[in-house]
């Protein structure tokens, strides 16, 4: 409850903090996440995250079930981009195991997640917007455009969210000439949608003073409290794993990585804007070469899959930073002995503390806004 | 013109004194009770669709037809929810904050004139009037944030005071303006001023720099005093849940939306009254349908406005706190002060052509100059490089 503020003593005015406990239910803290604010008049001089809320044992159940079957529970980490989540997991069974993918999943792939991208970073857009109280509409916009590719996603899965699709050594299902007219459709649509998103935005005073020099993550920070995604390169850190490790057919498509100077809100929204505009070149690179071909590694027996012995890790770029498995096989083979997720969400987040110090309280909502993050993958 | 008592005493005529006079009194109130809260009503569904619109969706249309009864069925739902007090509140103050809202919004239409002769109340202080009331709804929302007991309904009255309080400066000094080139501090007079010359339309204060400015600065702190977007941050909702009303629920929620809404159309009400020449329009001097059409006139401005406070709650995302503060204590006020100077200017130049065009050179420049003033140092163009 409200502190007893002490009695006024002669010649000046003391005051004490108040703790302000943001959360659980909150309107803008994305899900159930706490902050335990300390409050000196509307300026934060303490915030603790608290996280744990929506713990689901994700590792534990992982290891009790075969490789197979984690694939599902994926989609539930980050349930924005359940694609790039299915391709992390993916991507690690497949180097344990030595899986070779054929070209038509691979880009297959590539087409998905860059979809999952621009889905993930509109949205993420709109939803900082509401924070700043926007009062929807920014985030309708973005929505109306997610609509179009989670329509996509359900003629290509069955699901629109969950979509289950990738299995190891391709996809689970062939992406159709339809389904490929309709990405090349949403593709050929989507800069349009971004430059009226940015025309609405970009140049608004009251965002503009918002953002700017708010919530300021160094570059030595950034690379120290191992910040990934479009957070470290707003930060001014050249890392994007589609670049570093050319992962899936990432090497043969002309794109580039921009980079933010401040790392305060604004670099981190506006990277996103710029990293949507590089997907959509991605995007029409990978749709134009998109070769034939099996959609699925033939040799590949899901029925009574095993691995050898040993241990990897696969990563790669989620919309939201370095999304990893590492993944450990012992004797038998039919599950994982260990198996680690490293959720970018997660170690994002351990950075917004130093994020929010000095600024008020209505700069929390926006920095935990830029820092996008999805509770399902903090807590996992 | 006459004013209502004159018109009802002369029908009376021969009849007791008092039976005018009781009529003359309960007729505007009726007017205002009945009238002004459907206009509350359906102005929460105006804005629903419009948002709606705004936003690529519909907005209600399930119940009734283009969901007109949408209102209905929201009183009706908040009357039949659960009146929650938490249990440490202060029960007494809890209940009569919402109560104190809406008396002052209400109080506010009493000098709203509607068409020629035809206000509640010819106060000859009208304006003063209108300040000293509107002031007292800040009491309502600290009372409420105070007696609720919950930080966040503490922060948002704090934050209430703060900015009804900043944001009352520059609005007074806005009417001041006004006052000057009317010579009067009757709504109605301030009305009839805006015919002065024989102008019809081009004689509205809008249409004169001073005015122009005058009509911005006010219809900003009409927006500031009446907590809509952009300047919603008392009951933000992102960042404080709902302010001083978060442990508000049912009908005494629904007390505060209505004092809120009605002080945003009362003062929309006002800055027609000051700004866009009332009820003046074409026709308004027809014998026996004049009265009406300068009604319509006044009302379609009113929802003019209304409708321009909805358009910017769709589009614009909210200030923070000391930005508001900075906004109106560096830019709004000495733009004010400006304008006063600039209105006596505008009085003692004889030629008004001359007049017109001096006043608006002046007020631009000091425009521009405080735009630049503020803007330094707070917003930069960045450039963005890519890897290689």
């Amino acid at each position: 409850m409200i502190q007893q503020i002490s009695p006024i003593p002669t010649g000046m005015i003391e005051t004490q903090t108040i703790e302000v406990s943001i959360g659980p239910q909150h309107p803008s803290t994305h899900g159930v996440f706490r902050m335990d604010a300390v409050l000196d008049g509307e300026t934060v001089v303490g915030l603790k995250p608290v996280m744990g809320y929506l713990h689901r044992n994700h590792e534990q159940l992982a290891e009790r079930m075969t490789w197979l079957a984690s694939i599902p529970y994926t989609d539930r980490l980050d349930y924005f981009n359940s694609m790039t989540n299915n391709w992390a997991l993916c991507l690690s069974v497949e180097k344990l195991a030595g899986i070779k993918v054929p070209e038509r999943a691979e880009y297959i792939r590539v087409i998905v997640s860059e979809l999952t991208r621009i889905l993930n970073h509109s949205c993420v857009i709109g939803f900082m917007l509401q924070d700043l109280g926007a009062w929807g509409t920014p985030l309708l916009y973005a929505f109306r455009e997610r609509e179009k590719i989670l329509d996509l996603f359900e003629s290509l899965s069955g699901a629109r969210m969950m979509c289950n699709y990738m299995r190891f050594g391709g996809v689970r299902v062939d992406m159709t000439d339809a389904m490929v007219a309709q990405a090349k459709d949403i593709v050929a649509k989507f800069p349009r949608f971004l430059d009226e998103f940015e025309q609405l935005l970009s140049n608004n005073e009251v965002l503009l003073a918002r953002c700017q020099k708010v919530g300021i993550l160094p570059k030595e920070l950034a690379i120290n409290a191992s910040i990934s995604g479009p957070m470290a390169r707003a930060s001014g850190v050249d890392y994007d794993i589609r670049k570093v490790d050319k992962y899936g057919v990432y090497g043969r498509f002309d794109f580039r990585v921009p980079l933010g100077e401040v790392g305060d809100v604004y670099d981190r929204y506006y990277i996103r804007v710029l990293e949507m505009r590089e997907s959509i070149k991605i995007l029409n690179q990978a749709l134009r070469d998109l070769p034939a071909g099996a959609f699925v590694a033939p040799e590949v027996k899901l029925r009574n899959f095993k691995i050898p012995p040993g241990d990897g890790y696969g990563r790669v770029e989620a919309p939201k930073g370095e999304l990893g498995f590492y993944l450990v096989s012992d004797e038998g083979g039919k599950m994982p002995y260990r198996y680690h997720c490293r959720p970018p969400s997660f170690i994002n987040l351990t950075t917004l503390e130093d994020m929010c110090l000095g600024h008020k309280v209505a700069d929390v909502v926006i920095i935990l806004g830029s820092v996008d993050i999805v509770l399902g993958e903090v807590d996992r | 013109m006459e004013t209502i008592y004159q018109l009802i005493a002369g029908w009376f005529a021969g009849k007791p004194e008092w039976l005018p006079l009781a009529i003359a009194i309960a007729v505007p109130i009726l007017f205002i009770v009945g009238v002004y809260p459907a206009i509350f009503a359906y102005t929460t569904l105006v804005e629903r669709k419009a948002l709606g619109r705004v936003q690529n969706r519909y907005g209600p249309n399930r119940v009734g037809r283009w969901g007109i009864l949408q209102p209905l069925a929201d009183g009706l739902k908040l009357l039949t929810k659960e009146d929650i007090v938490p249990r440490d509140a202060d029960k007494f103050t809890h209940f009569l904050a919402p109560v104190i809202a809406v008396i002052p919004s209400v109080l506010l239409f009493a000098i709203v004139p509607i068409a020629p002769g035809l206000v509640p109340v010819n106060l000859n202080i009208g304006i003063l009037f209108a300040f000293a009331i509107s002031t007292a709804s800040v009491l309502a929302l600290f009372m409420g944030g105070w007696a609720s007991r919950n930080k966040f309904s503490l922060l948002g009255a704090m934050r209430a005071v703060a900015q009804v309080v900043s944001y009352e400066v520059p609005m007074v000094l806005a009417a001041v303006a006004v006052v000057m080139a009317a010579g009067s501090l009757s709504t109605l007079d301030i009305v009839k001023a805006q015919t002065r010359g024989g102008l019809e339309i081009a004689g509205w204060f809008v249409f004169q720099p001073w005015g122009f400015v005058g009509f911005v600065l006010f219809a900003i702190g009409a927006m500031a005093e009446s907590a809509r977007t952009p300047f919603d941050i008392p009951e933000a909702e992102s960042e404080i849940i709902a302010g001083y009303h978060t442990e508000y629920s049912g009908f005494k929620f629904a007390l505060f939306q209505l004092g809120e809404y009605l002080a945003a159309i009362a003062m929309a009400g006002i800055t027609v009254t000051m700004f866009l020449g009332g009820y003046l329009g074409p026709g308004i001097h027809i014998p026996y349908i004049g009265g009406f059409i300068a009604a319509f006139w006044f009302f379609l401005k009113l929802g003019c406005m209304i409708l321009l406070n909805i358009w910017i709650r769709g589009t614009w995302p909210r200030v923070r706190v000391d930005q508001l503060m900075g906004f109106a204590w560096k830019v709004l006020l000495p733009m004010s002060i400006l304008n006063i100077a600039v209105v006596g200017l505008w009085h003692f130049m004889g030629n008004k052509v001359l007049a017109w065009g001096v006043t608006a050179a002046i007020l631009g420049l000091a425009f521009v100059i405080l735009a630049k003033i503020s803007a330094a140092g707070n917003i930069e163009k960045r450039t963005y490089r890519y890897a290689n």
